[in-house]
Order: structure tokens, then sequence, then C-alpha cells
């Protein structure tokens, strides 16, 4: 009879025979435990089915549950921005504060049925409702956000687009919504389009840009396609503020009990006129369709360029220059006539095999000089690979500068008048790299190596006060060695630099700087006190003790030597 | 066989005539620019540096306090090209150890600089002849380590074709060679180094001064003398002569506390 030596719950034998992947584990000569037994257990006492050895589920991986790096496209979803949906339960308002009021300038649906109206005090608004969430109002924002719509309506919808209002764009859809299968489709679009980008849209199509501005904001419906030539009927039930009037205009209505446009039809020109002003009549009429109202687009910036292809592919020098020249020659015309000027250009050449080549400029001051140009893009032209030739240029100039011409001063004191070096900039740029080339400036700071700083070389830089300084620097300060000198305000009798020992027949000293305490806390009581002194064989030093020489935390006494006066 | 005129004794006219064609062609090259010390400016060819031309400076030894000697003898040269506002000086480097406070104050204010720093020498040469070429600049500086023949010939002809005063400091590249013993066609050739300044009669540093060598000119004899440092708007001058016998040097002791 064999040895019973079943493990029993325990997959693993027992004696230590185990070892991963024997033969007698594999090949099933230890028995599983049965089921039966398994369920016998209590359950915290079950083993896992990884356990077990059985691969059917998968372990939880230990880093699964981490949540992915910043800017990888992680599983987890990104935070949604809180919409109406998150918001619903609570009322929110935007207010902005005009003078010395706080004013409501917009409600979210859920104020608006509590009862807030835009316009009135933010602290009327607070008293009415308790949980009520206030926000700034951002019109800045909104009005970038509103210029960024209308560049993205002419780029895609329509070629006429302008913005309306605070909250509104206008749309000339003169031949264009055939494009998306009609008006109808149109409007479902952009309605779809807002959604995506999180706002409520209301669109009205109309033969006049008043009745579609009264039925986009005072409509009943979400889009509003009104036939031509019935905009006076379309928009008779509309309340009078929807017909852009005056403040006192509107007033004076309501006065009179004029409530709606239609209330408007049956009245002689003239009386309303007197009475509610010019601009009424205009407004009505422009809104009826029976005065004019030009839309003034915007118009998004173009890129100057300028593109040749050329009939045979290039590949030598000269070709390529005399393309460039031409390109320039053609850019020069579209800045002069658009009153700019270059401050970076792009040169792209097009392969035949269909890769490209780019090599780019910078100046240093706004330019479209041609000769200037074609100079600083024939530097580079042993940068461009033509490989098997190359078939299109394009030149572009992805910033610009507006630059109007100047006016010369008059020709008395022309002697004096200072040349301009800003080509010779470009020029030096070109080939050192524009990081190399930089004038020096003044900081306000008297420690001697935080005084200068690099700028540009346009830049007017500023003077530095009058103290003693040397002409050349130490890169950083080096340790004097064996230095004789009286304390506290003594220059050294004598001390030895780099393997040389120096005596000291003159000196000029102490200045005293004393450290930033505001840059770093250990220079809190730091000081150091520099001397010009002049040494036996005739150089003059620049040399500092750190610490004053009474109080011992103002610095451990060492000399340093930090500059040279010629 | 012809009578010949003797070469060895040209005859006045002749003489005359030449000289005046000397006088055009130096004018013919570019404004000159004294140096307002009668002692330095007689002996020089030009009376002065000429406006179109290359200058070499180095300094006397590898110290660097001769070093910062001959920075500023460049410097007040430069600053008195750029006398007029609206000018620029380039100075091309390679290492930047230049404290422009301590150039200020030698009469090259920052709003005239303008540095340009190169990874190599090749570097700093083609940036000197870019800016000398160009014509706009008020004076060209360089440093470098070596220049040979080539190089300065190069820098030479665009200094003269643009007009523009080419300075080019030649650093020290091994101890104990001076970097001037070089072919050059430069038209001067500067050594400079420290000297100490007259002993005042209270404690302190008195004005610089320096050794100043022209090891080599054209058209002129070297010479060398002691001069005074540049002062704030970059003229150099004499020192004045002593009153007395020189001052013993253990005296000037006491003076440097």
């Amino acid at each position: 009879m064999p040895i019973d030596d079943g493990p029993g719950a325990c997959s693993v034998p027992r004696g230590g025979g185990w070892r991963p992947g024997a033969r007698w584990a594999r090949d099933g000569m230890v028995e599983q435990p049965a089921t039966t037994d398994l369920e016998a257990l209590p359950a915290h006492q079950r083993p896992t089915m990884r356990e077990m050895g059985r691969r059917s589920e998968h372990a939880e991986h230990p880093f699964k549950a981490m949540p992915p790096d910043e800017g990888a496209a992680g599983r987890a979803p990104a935070p949604k921005a809180p919409g109406w949906a998150a918001l619903l339960g609570q009322p929110t308002i935007l207010v902005a504060r005009t003078g010395q009021r706080d004013a409501v300038t917009a409600a979210c649906p859920v104020a608006l049925e509590l009862g807030l109206r835009p316009g009135m005090a933010a602290a009327h608004a607070r008293a009415l409702v308790a949980n009520l969430e206030v926000h700034d109002a951002q019109p800045d924002r909104d009005r970038a956000f509103l210029d960024r719509l209308a560049l993205h309506a002419v780029a895609h919808w329509t070629p006429i687009a302008s913005v309306s209002g605070m909250d509104g764009i206008w749309l000339d859809l003169t031949g264009t919504t055939h494009l998306f299968g009609g008006e109808e489709r149109f409007c479902r679009r952009l309605v779809a389009f807002a959604r995506r980008l999180g706002f409520t849209a209301r669109v009205a199509i109309a033969g006049s840009a008043g009745a579609a501005h009264a039925l986009a904001r005072f409509g009943r419906q979400t889009i509003t396609i009104v036939p031509p030539g019935t905009e006076t009927q379309a928009i008779a039930d509309l309340p009078l503020a929807a017909l852009r009037l005056r403040p006192e205009a509107l007033v004076a209505a309501a006065r009179f009990g004029l409530e709606r446009i239609s209330d408007l039809y049956p009245v002689a020109r003239g009386p309303l006129a007197r009475r509610l002003g010019l601009g009424t009549v205009e407004r009505l009429d422009q809104a009826r369709g029976l005065a004019g109202e030009p839309i003034v687009p915007v118009v998004p910036f173009e890129m100057p360029r300028a593109e040749r292809r050329l009939l045979e592919p290039i590949g030598t020098a000269e070709a390529i220059v005399q393309v460039i020249g031409d390109l320039v020659e053609d850019l020069v015309g579209v800045l002069q006539a658009r009153g700019l000027g270059v401050r970076a250009a792009i040169l792209d050449c097009t392969i035949v095999d269909g890769g490209s080549q780019r090599i780019a400029i910078g100046t240093a001051r706004a330019t479209r000089d041609p000769a200037h140009l074609k100079r600083m893009l024939a530097m580079r032209v042993e940068r461009i690979d033509p490989g098997l030739g190359i078939e299109a240029m394009s030149l572009s100039s992805p910033h610009v500068e507006p630059l109007a011409p100047v006016a010369l001063t008059a020709g008395l004191e022309d002697a004096d008048r200072a040349p301009d070096i800003a080509p010779l900039i470009d020029q030096l740029g070109g080939r050192c790299g524009p990081d190399a080339l930089f004038r020096l400036s003044a900081v306000e700071s008297d420690v001697p190596e935080r005084a200068v700083r690099r700028v540009a070389p346009l830049v007017e830089p500023a003077g530095w006060p009058g103290w003693s300084r040397p002409a050349r620097m130490l890169r950083r300060p080096e340790p004097l060695s064996s230095v004789v000198a009286l304390l506290p305000d003594h220059p050294p009798r004598r001390f030895a630099w780099r393997g040389r020992s120096y005596r000291v027949i003159a000196g000029d000293g102490p200045e005293r700087i004393h450290g930033e305490w505001w840059r770093s806390p250990s220079e809190m009581w730091a000081v150091r006190d520099y001397f010009k002194v002049q040494a036996e064989c005739g150089g003059r030093f620049w040399i500092f003790r750190r610490g004053d020489g009474v109080e011992a935390a103002t610095g451990d006494l060492s000399w340093h030597m930090h500059g040279l006066f010629g | 066989m012809l009578p010949s005129p003797s070469f060895d004794r040209p005859d006045a006219e002749q003489l005359a005539a030449l000289r005046t064609a000397l006088a055009g062609e130096r004018r013919a090259r570019g404004p000159v620019l004294p140096f307002d010390v009668v002692a330095i400016d007689e002996r020089l060819a030009d009376a002065g540096l000429a406006g179109g031309g290359l200058h070499e400076v180095a300094a006397a030894s590898a110290a660097l306090s001769d070093d910062a000697a001959a920075t500023l003898f460049l410097t007040g040269i430069a600053a008195r090209f750029a006398g007029k506002p609206g000018l620029s000086v380039l100075w091309a480097l390679s290492r930047f150890d230049l404290y422009a406070p301590g150039l200020e104050q030698a009469g090259l204010p920052p709003d005239r600089i303008i540095y340009a720093q190169g990874r190599r020498d090749a570097d700093v040469l083609a940036l000197a002849e870019d800016g000398l070429r160009h014509g706009t600049l008020a004076c060209v500086v360089a440093e470098v380590k070596s220049a040979d023949l080539t190089i300065t010939r190069r820098l030479q002809l665009a200094a003269s074709d643009s007009e523009t005063p080419m300075l080019l400091y030649r650093r020290h590249r091994t101890l104990g060679r001076c970097p001037l013993d070089m072919p050059s066609t430069a038209m001067t050739r500067w050594r400079i180094g420290c000297t100490p300044s007259l002993p005042l009669p209270h404690p302190g540093v008195g004005r610089a001064r320096w050794s100043v060598e022209l090891v080599r000119q054209r058209g002129g004899n070297p010479f060398s003398l002691e001069v005074e440092a540049c002062d704030a708007t970059g003229r150099l001058a004499l020192p004045a002569a002593a009153p007395d016998r020189a001052v013993a040097p253990a005296r000037a002791l006491s003076h440097a506390a």
C-alpha cells in the first residue's frame, strides 16, 4: 500500500520534494483537491484559483490600478468638465461689477426658474436663493471665444461671418447651405456642434439680419427658419426688446403701451420716429427687410506666402538661389501691400520623391528688404539637400509685424544719424546662432557677478554706477593662500595666487558688499570686503575677504581673487 | 648707354611728387585716430591709428593683469573710434571673461558694445570679418589665440575695403612665447604690460600705468614708452615728470595700508 502522502488541501507535497515544473507535478501524480473538499471549507479558508495553479482566471496586475501618467492616453476617462447636467441641481449665476454694484449678467436655467434675472443686483439674488453658486463674469474671454468661433465659421461654413453682440454670431448663409444639405440640416449641424462644445445654441435663419437676431434670442423653437418675405409676420409676436432698441426707446414704448413688434406696424412712421426716435424706425425697417444691414465680416489673418512650382526639378545651388530670389520678390510684394515686415520666414522645398526640406531664418527687427532676405536665405542654401531635385518651393512668414514707412528726418543733421545695425545682427546671428549675440545690461545688485545680464542686441542696455570695477573677472573667485593682512579693514601685505607670491605696495578699500538675504538664507549675514591692491610687479588686483573681520557670522575671513584691473 | 638718373639720389621734384602721392593715398585710406599724446603720435607713421587697418595688441606676459591692461588699451581705442552716439563696437570672442562695468569705466558704455561669442577661433574671425564687411560698425575687436598670415591679410583687406578699424587681440597661447612673434600684415602691433603706478601721498592706488611697446609698424620704427592708463573717455596720458627723484620702494610699502 502506497504511503498516503496526499497533501490534502495543500497542493504542495509534504517533504519538500516540490519544485516548479517537476514532471510528477505536471502529470497529475498529486491529486488536486476535489471541488467538494473546497466547498466543505469555510469561505475565508478557500484558496483562490491562482493558488490552486489554475490559470483560467488571471491575477490582477499590481500596477493596473495605478492612474495613467499625465499626458499619456490613459484608460481612465478624463474628468468631464462640469456641464449643466452636473450643475443642474444648483442654481448658478455670473456677476460682474459695474461701479459700486455687482450685477447678475447671466443665470442658468435653474436660476431663471427660481426667478433670478440678468440685471438684478447680486446681493438681491443671493438673498432670494440660498445655495446659489456665484462666479465672476469674464467678458473678455467670452469675447475671445466668440472671435474664435467666428473665425471657425469663416474657415468651415461661410466666408462672411461676424460676432453679434456679446452672445452670438452672424453668418451670411447666401449660397452656402446647399453644401451642407440644406438649411434645416445645417441648423441641426450647428446645434450639434455647439452641444459638443458644451453650449445650448439657438439658430434662426431669416431674410434680414434683424429678424434673425430677434428670432434667435426671442423665438420659441431652437431652430427657426423663416421663409423668404415673411419676416414681418415671423417677428410680429416678439417683444419690442427683440429689435435691439435703445433702453430709453423701450421705456418710452412701454409708456405708450406698445409691447409687441406688431404694435408698431400700424403706427405712422412720422409720429413713431418723433416719440421713439429715428433709431427705432430704422431698426424696425432693418428687421422687416425694408432697409439693408450689411454684416462686417471678420477677416482671418492669412500668413504671407509665396510659392513657385518649377517646370523641371532643380538641384544646383545657383538655381535654388535664383528661385529664392523670385520667391523673396513675390513675398515682399505681398508684405508691401499689407504693410508688414518679416520677423521669421520658412523656406519649404518639395523634393521630387515627396520629401521636403525646410530652412528658417529670423530677423532682429521687422524687415521687407529683398536684398537682406535674399542674403540671409542664401547663407543657408548649403543646408538644403536637393536629392533627386526640387520641384516646388514656397516661402512663408509665420511671424510678421506691422512695418509702416518711417518719415525721413530732415537732412540737416544727416551725418549724426546712427547707422542701422539690424541687418548686421541678423547676418551674425545666422552665422553663430541668435544666442551668441548679445549686449550686457545692468541688474540692480551690488554683488559683482550678479550685476550683469545678457540682453538682446537691439535692446537699449542700462549702465552701472561708477564704482571702480576690473576689466576682466574670474569665472568664480579663486582662493588666495598665505595672506598677511591686518584686520579688520586693511588690504593684505602679501598673498600668493596661482603659485606665485605677490607683495602689495598700495591698496584701496574696503568696499563692503552685503549678501542678498532675499535670495538665500545663507547670505543673511554674509559680507565681502573688496580691496583694490597693487602688487610690486605692477599688477592691480581686485580681491575680497569673506567677513567683516569682527563678527564671525559674516564670513570665515578667507581671501579670494575676483578680478583684474589693467 | 643712356644717361640714366642716379637711383640713389632722386631729385627734389620727384621726391615732392612722391610725398604728395603718399599723402593723398593716406588721406584716401580713411580717417586716422590720433592718440592725442604727442610722444606716441609723432612716432606713428600715420600720426595715429589708421581707420581702415588691422591693429594687433598682445599682453606683455601671460599674466592676467597684463591681459587686463591690454584689454583696457583696446577698450580705450575702441571707445574713441565709437565716439559719436549711435555707433557700435563689435567685440567677438570665444571665452567670455570681460566685465562690462570695467569697460564702461574705460569709456565704452554698454550701449556701444555688441558681444559675439563664437565657439572656436575660426568662428570668432568669421564673425569679425562679417562685421568688418558690413561697414556700419565703428570698430571691430576680436580676441583670438592664433591667426596666421592669411587670416590677418583677409582682415586687413576687409578693414581697408569698408574703412572700419579692426583690433585683433592675440591672447597668450604658450607660456613664454609672445603671440606677436608670428608673422602678420597688421599696420601696427602693440604689446601692453602693467607697471606700478606713481605712489600717492596718501594711502591708495594711483592711476594705472602701462608699458606700451610698439613692436612693429608699417612705415615707421618701433618704440616703447610708459603711459598712464585710459581715463573715463579712453584717452591715454603721459606721466608727469617726477619733480624729485624716484620714491624708494620701502616708503611705498608703508602706503599699502
